[in-house]
């Protein structure tokens, strides 16, 4: 079983399964490669965009950009 | 084997590196801050002095990666390519790496090594990987990469000196291209599509042949960029690119993460020899800081806070320094024009040169208070929490959570505020802030605002202690948001094309902003400002002056004294030159001009040459109705224009013509058209053309007298 990152709020760490569409080019080179490991953070007061931490780094992203992420669980 | 010259060295690096503090270290104030020809990404260029040679050091715009779409990414990498017009490409490339962040740093300097530029990495930022238990070994990286690899800490001297002196002893080299080592089938699929297209059928320069055969492979959904002549080429191109993906695909590899997937593995193999991490579980400052300032609630209290801080500020410091550049300007024309002899070249001087010079220095003030401000929030990492805050607002208008802060900078002054928007990276969303921003009431409306609601808004009190005329000026500042709101709306939905880019956004850890860096951000803008949109305003001011003095009319020797006492006392040549001087000028042919043009908005003549001289100011307004009304030597002295205001008559009808339809019809025109040279100016500067300021000028207007007619039309009849 497989979701989204734009469909889990909870903050926790995460295995990355695959990143697809369009964006994906751009989100792959910032680090965020299937197999790594994320941690949702938090989300801001409109519940997006939502802040990850990836490779050490924090990050922001929008609703869209994070509908490119599955994540496993 | 020593280069014995002169060098052009580039400035490469993510956001967020310290590139530009070494590169102010580097260069000092020995800087060249322009925009590329044709485009609106910033030059910045500067000299430095190292050994016996004079360098040319280029910093470059940050970025992510050379496989970008983004206009200021592709800047960089067309400029470190040759590919860039009117660029020398680099003789040497200093890559800053953020040493707390090494994993997607390191991913920019493998792409960087495949154009086989002489190199040199510099790991920057060593005292805050060290805190957070990162410990890096130079020298096994060094082995690793096959490139001088230099740790330093920009933040004090020692780190530029070190710097200075690597490049004085050339410690640079070449590096491989490929030392990523792409797996068997990916470096196949490369070599076949440098072989059987790049290079017979394109005219790309040698060092771009990985990143473009890459960006290529890696392309599978949109045709590429590049447009290539002929249909054949094309045909040639798509059966390279499916071959190689075919390749790729036989060996189960996935094109399109193929090669990021490589280089991190790379990257993950040149770490793990040449890092060691303690690891710190404790929550760092950053993580403590962060749950307050982006916290659901507490986060956007906090931005308020800041921004009232920040808005207290520029009344303080600000506005005390704008008064006495105004006196002092006022006071200089009026010695000038008692101390020489009377004539044309002193009204050009005193009333066009002066005035105008005026005009651009007035805005200094609240530019640098503005300024630092912005300065302190981006060197500490804040504004990147302002904008996630605000980001879930701004995107349902279409714009970017970092148009917040410009967009409130547009309530004290829409100059600074159009200049902050530098920060938002999207061009779209840029061009959309900067279009709406002059609808936020500035502070040059307010003189004008009051003014009429004094004069014509009774001080009714509607609940407990709002009456109103103060609920007609919060009603002027809503409007002004409103229309912002719906604009950025439109022209999101149908106007200005392109899709909104990924949002995308670092959050960085907090940091002391540096001192030396927000001197120098303030200082550039403000230098920016007088030399670039000066130039253009103080050509404008004396065009306007040239409107309102010319051509002279000679004040007739006596004239019978007319029987409506207000008006022709006014205008009668003996008693007020000025005025007569300003209705047989060019602008008050105009302003008699356009009168049937602007009736519908309840608006004389006399308007007619105010809304034309304050093209100049918005505050100009005031000015030139007082040399209308002719009250000599009380110059802003509102009371008294208020009351021949009030008192004034139309001959024709003996009606007043200020009725309070007009009033407010004029006060919606103030809020919505662009009657200000200087925000022209700087929208000029800013996007590098005059398409958009023009565009402002035309859709401002148009919207401000649509609104007026409305609103003229409707009170009238109420």
């Amino acid at each position: 079983m497989s979701r989204l990152l734009s469909d889990k709020h909870n903050p926790g760490t995460c295995l990355i399964q695959s990143v697809t569409g369009d964006l994906a080019p751009r989100l792959l080179e910032m680090g965020i490669t299937p197999g790594s490991t994320i941690e949702i953070i938090r989300t801001a007061p409109l519940g997006f965009p939502v802040e990850i931490k990836i490779r050490g780094y924090s990050l922001s992203l929008r609703e869209e950009e994070a509908r490119c992420i599955e994540l496993e669980s | 084997m020593l280069i014995e010259r002169a060098l052009n060295i580039a400035l490469v690096g993510n956001p967020n590196t310290g590139k530009t503090t070494i590169f102010n270290g580097l260069t000092g104030l020995r800087q060249k801050i322009a925009n590329y020809p044709g485009i609106t990404v910033e030059r910045k260029s500067g000299a430095a002095k190292i050994g016996h040679y004079k360098h040319l050091i280029i910093d470059l715009p940050g970025t992510y990666s050379l496989n970008s779409k983004k206009l200021d990414e592709r800047v960089t990498y067309e400029t470190l390519t040759g590919e860039f017009e009117h660029e020398e490409t680099p003789d040497l490339v200093l890559i800053i790496v953020d040493s707390s962040n090494l994993d997607r740093n390191l991913y920019l300097v493998t792409q960087v090594m495949d154009l086989g530029i002489p190199t040199m990495i510099i790991l920057n930022m060593q005292d805050v990987a060290v805190g957070k238990g990162i410990y890096i070994n130079p020298d096994e990286m060094e082995e690793k990469l096959g490139v001088p690899v230099l740790s330093i800490s920009a933040k004090n001297k020692r780190g530029i000196d070190e710097i200075k002196r690597a490049i004085e002893n050339q410690q640079f080299s070449i590096p491989s291209p490929l030392k990523w080592q792409p797996i068997e089938p990916l470096k196949k699929a490369i070599e076949l599509v440098i072989d059987k297209w790049i290079r017979p059928y394109t005219d790309l320069p040698e060092k771009a042949y990985i990143i473009e055969a890459l960006k290529l492979i890696s392309n599978t959904v949109s045709p590429v960029s590049i447009e290539f002549e002929g249909i054949e080429h094309n045909e040639i191109r798509r059966s390279v690119v499916s071959k190689a993906h075919s390749i790729i695909e036989q060996s189960g590899g996935n094109p399109v993460a193929i090669e990021v997937m490589n280089r991190y593995d790379f990257i993950n193999e040149c770490t793990s020899k040449s890092v060691a991490r303690s690891s710190t579980d404790k929550k760092t400052l950053t993580d403590r800081i962060d749950s307050i300032t982006t916290h659901k609630i507490l986060g956007p209290i906090s931005f308020v806070l800041i921004l009232l801080l920040m808005f207290q500020s520029i009344f303080t410091w600000a506005t005390p320094f704008m008064d006495m550049i105004d006196l002092l300007f006022i006071n200089t024309g009026n010695w000038l024009a008692a101390n020489l002899p009377p004539g044309l070249l002193t009204d050009l001087l005193v009333e066009g040169v002066i005035a105008g010079l005026g005009g651009v220095i007035i805005f200094l003030p609240q530019i640098i208070v503005l300024f630092f401000f912005i300065s302190i929030l981006e060197g500490s990492g804040y504004m990147a929490r302002a904008a996630f805050v605000m980001d879930g607002f701004m995107s349902r208008i279409g714009l970017h959570g970092r148009s917040v802060v410009p967009l409130i900078s547009g309530f004290a002054c829409a100059i600074p505020g159009i200049m902050a928007t530098r920060n938002i990276e999207n061009w779209r969303d840029r061009i959309i802030t900067i279009m709406v921003l002059p609808f936020m009431a500035c502070s040059a409306r307010l003189p004008v605002y009051a003014l009429l609601i004094a004069a014509f808004i009774p001080p009714t009190t509607v609940i407990g202690f709002l009456d109103l005329q103060g609920l007609t000026f919060f009603g002027l500042y809503f409007f002004g948001i409103i229309m912002a709101v719906l604009s950025a709306l439109v022209m999101n939905k149908f106007l200005i094309k392109g899709k909104q880019s990924p949002f995308l956004m670092e959050l960085p850890d907090y940091k002391m902003p540096k001192w030396s860096a927000v001197f120098h951000n303030v200082f550039d803008r403000g230098r920016i400002f007088v030399t670039e949109a000066g130039r253009i305003i103080i050509a404008i001011s004396i065009i306007l002056w040239f409107l309102a003095s010319f051509p002279k009319t000679d004040i007739p020797e006596s004239q019978p004294l007319s029987d409506n006492a207000n008006i022709a006392s006014s205008f009668s040549p003996q008693i007020n030159p000025d005025a007569y001087q300003l209705k047989h000028s060019f602008a008050g042919k105009f302003g008699s001009f356009i009168e049937p043009a602007i009736e519908p908005l309840g608006f004389d003549w006399k308007i007619g040459i105010g809304l034309i001289t304050s093209f100049a100011a918005r505050e100009v307004m005031v000015g030139t109705l007082n040399t209308i009304y002719s009250i000599e030597g009380e110059h802003g002295e509102v009371a008294t224009l208020k009351q021949k205001l009030i008192n004034d008559v139309d001959t024709d009808t003996g009606k007043p013509v200020y009725s309070i339809a007009t009033a407010l019809s004029l006060m919606v025109f103030f809020a919505l058209a662009m009657q200000c040279m200087s925000t022209i100016a700087i929208v000029r500067r800013e996007t590098n053309s005059w398409k958009w300021p023009l565009i402002m000028l035309g859709y401002m207007t148009a919207l401000a007298y649509i609104c007026s007619f409305i609103t003229y039309q409707t009170v009238r009849l109420l």
